[in-house]
């Protein structure tokens, strides 16, 4: 069974919420990013959103895109993501996830792609700028190497196109709970619920709320109106405020335990 | 008919953006669609570009210049002369005409060299509307008056600090923008790239261009034109020129691309000579990127042709074989410059001084019963100190 439904089953029962972190490969460094995937685990992150740095990344605010830059100066490519998860699949059973610009996957060819990426142990891929629209040219290759794909969908979304939306995720549904981009401001949590909800009602998919969270508490009172919560530009400032690689960890590990300990309390 | 209902030409355009749009480029193209069958939508456009813009703008014959180069006559289509010196008004008038049908109270919109955003904040002032432009922070350091131009015309200057600091960096600023706002904000993106609908809608208020050219050509020569050359950076001029003679299958169409210091250097905007199919801001499209498929610098002398990417339709123009693409570097761009001050006293804008290079060039191979039209697609005042700079270093 695929990593993701696994992982979901078991949430469910233990009655606890999914917690996805997103890390950027490459950012401090390939090995240094490795680490804080480990940490990010061990400290109690279900899912890993692995980001591939790409130069030009539309829907994300200023902490991912710096993140980006620094990972693309120090190396960081496609191929190195691929080695850098096929070497953490040696001690790592958890999911981890390709947030990826439809830019990076065109250029290695999306059948090599899903390919590669399938074979080194990705479980699922967000590809943020291939909508519904585009969504025929990576939907089916995902499918036929066993990996999820995960659509977004946003508070803009008209019911029908949600429909869509969902029948052609798998693995979850990324509900992003604010129009903006990564890193901005967080919406109501009254408003994302009513979102999450007609959601749900049309899908039996586990549904994430992500964009815009920065703190424990708005962890907990999302994930109660949801079936789990994605942080990444937080989780990237808190590993990068560090004065090295050593004290990113720490930090991280200290932020996603006090997540974790919060969203527990539900 | 290109495009397709989601905005495919042939395997270019598209639609590669956020969700969170695409119920706004949905609404978009619904609108766009009505209101160009709708007569007084097109009524009105039609009475700006009469009283405001100052169209049609005249198709001029080049005496000195066809003499100098003794081959086929060189025509020039003077969009230099229109309101504010450049055919960026012809898009922003008719976008700003959508954004006020559509109730949107502000615009939005990204500038390289500054031309589009005083073309933006010129409609926003006449129209009404709130404008917020964003601009690369390297660009208004060198583009400062375009920058006062734009604040005089009521318009909020956006610095961006990102990437390369330079267009490309501003556009994705403006896409992020309205990511966030697209409930009550227009987008009016300057060429014909993006998301579809804009390589559509762009098109379709440059074409004024192309369809102006086939009727002056008509009453001046009495058929159509041999060969069009027009400058391309995102393609918006020459999309405007090329898009009404595409089923005259005898005109022959050339885009000038910039050549900065050479393509062997690897400095230069040449997407379609050069670049790889890619996706850049929402539209797929040839796009010059490194192997890892990282977006790559580009350099051009003039700031408008410095772009990564190209308009979808030249894409599929190049691939067809429809239309053909050179280029032209940053010496014979200034070459040309010279010339047509010195020949005809037109000082044209940098970014067309690469379509008058490469049409000296090709007259020179032709017959002289033949003729050509070039895009004369902006003036080059803006362009004095840094022609200034490269002529007397």
């Amino acid at each position: 069974m695929n990593r993701i439904r696994t992982t979901f089953n078991k949430l469910q029962e233990k009655k606890r919420k999914a917690l996805v972190i997103f890390l950027t490969v490459g950012d401090p460094s390939i090995t240094g990013s490795a680490n804080l995937v480990k940490a990010a685990c061990e400290a109690g992150a279900d899912i890993i959103e692995l980001g591939v740095p790409f130069s030009d990344p539309l829907a994300d605010g200023p902490i991912i895109q710096h993140s980006f830059t620094r990972a693309i100066a120090k190396g960081a490519t496609l191929n190195k993501s691929m080695e850098m998860v096929e070497h953490l699949r040696t001690s790592l059973d958890t999911p981890l996830i390709y947030m990826i610009s439809s830019m990076l996957v065109l250029n290695m060819g999306v059948q090599v792609f899903m390919r590669r990426s399938a074979s080194v142990g990705v479980d699922g891929v967000i590809i943020p700028d291939m909508p519904l629209e585009e969504a025929s040219e990576f939907v089916p290759y995902a499918k036929s190497t066993g990996m999820s794909s995960i659509l977004l969908a946003t508070p803009t979304s008209t019911s029908t196109r949600l429909r869509s939306i969902v029948s052609t995720s798998s693995g979850f549904v990324y509900y992003v709970n604010v129009s903006g981009v990564t890193g901005g401001i967080l919406a109501k949590p009254a408003e994302v619920s009513r979102s999450v909800a007609k959601i749900k009602r049309i899908t039996k998919l586990p549904v994430l709320a992500g964009f815009g969270i920065k703190d424990p508490k708005q962890a907990r009172v999302l994930s109660k109106v949801c079936d789990g919560v994605i942080i990444g530009s937080k989780a990237i400032e808190v590993a990068n405020a560090a004065s090295n690689n050593k004290n990113g960890i720490k930090a991280l590990d200290k932020f996603i335990r006090s997540v974790r300990k919060e969203m527990d309390r539900n | 008919m290109i495009p397709d209902r989601n905005g495919h030409f042939g395997q270019f355009g598209g639609q590669y953006v956020i969700e969170t749009l695409m119920p706004a480029l949905k609404e978009l193209d619904v609108a766009f669609n009505k209101a160009i069958k709708n007569k007084s939508f097109l009524k009105k456009l039609e009475d700006y570009r009469s009283s405001y813009i100052g169209r049609p703008s005249p198709l001029y014959f080049a005496e000195r210049l066809t003499k100098q180069s003794n081959g086929a006559k060189i025509y020039l289509k003077r969009e230099d002369l229109i309101h504010t010196g450049a055919h960026k008004i012809n898009n922003t008038i008719g976008q700003a005409l959508l954004a006020v049908n559509g109730g949107k109270r502000r615009v939005i919109a990204e500038t390289g060299a500054g031309q589009h955003g005083v073309a933006t904040a010129t409609a926003a002032a006449l129209m009404n509307l709130k404008c917020d432009v964003y601009m690369g922070s390297r660009d208004m350091t060198r583009q400062e008056l375009n920058v006062f131009r734009m604040k005089l015309l009521g318009a909020r200057v956006n610095p961006v600090d990102s990437g390369s600091k330079t267009l490309k960096d501003a556009t994705s600023e403006a896409i992020r923008d309205w990511i966030a706002t697209s409930a009550d904000t227009h987008y009016i993106l300057g060429s014909a790239v993006g998301p579809h609908p804009f390589p559509k809608i762009v098109r379709e208020f440059q074409s004024v261009i192309g369809h102006e050219t086939k009727f002056q050509c008509m009453e001046v020569e009495g058929r159509l034109p041999d060969c069009l050359v027009a400058c391309v950076g995102g393609g918006s001029n020459s999309i405007g020129m090329f898009s009404p003679f595409y089923n005259d299958k005898e005109v022959d169409m050339v885009g000038v691309e910039a050549g900065g210091l050479g393509l062997a250097s690897g400095r230069h905007g040449a997407s379609l000579a050069r670049g790889k199919v890619g996706t850049l801001h929402g539209t797929k499209s040839y796009v010059m990127i490194n192997n890892d498929g990282q977006v790559q610098e580009t350099h051009s002398i003039s700031a408008g042709l410095d772009y990564p990417g190209v308009g979808p339709e030249h894409s599929f123009y190049k691939d067809t074989g429809r239309a053909q693409y050179v280029s032209a570097t940053d010496k014979q761009a200034l070459s040309a410059f010279e010339k047509l001050s010195k020949l005809e006293g037109i000082l044209p804008a940098l970014e067309s001084s690469h379509a008058v290079a490469h049409a000296i060039k090709l007259a020179a191979k032709m017959k002289r019963s033949e003729f050509i039209v070039v895009c004369l697609s902006g003036r080059g005042d803006k362009d004095v100190s840094v022609a200034q700079q490269a002529l007397q270093p």
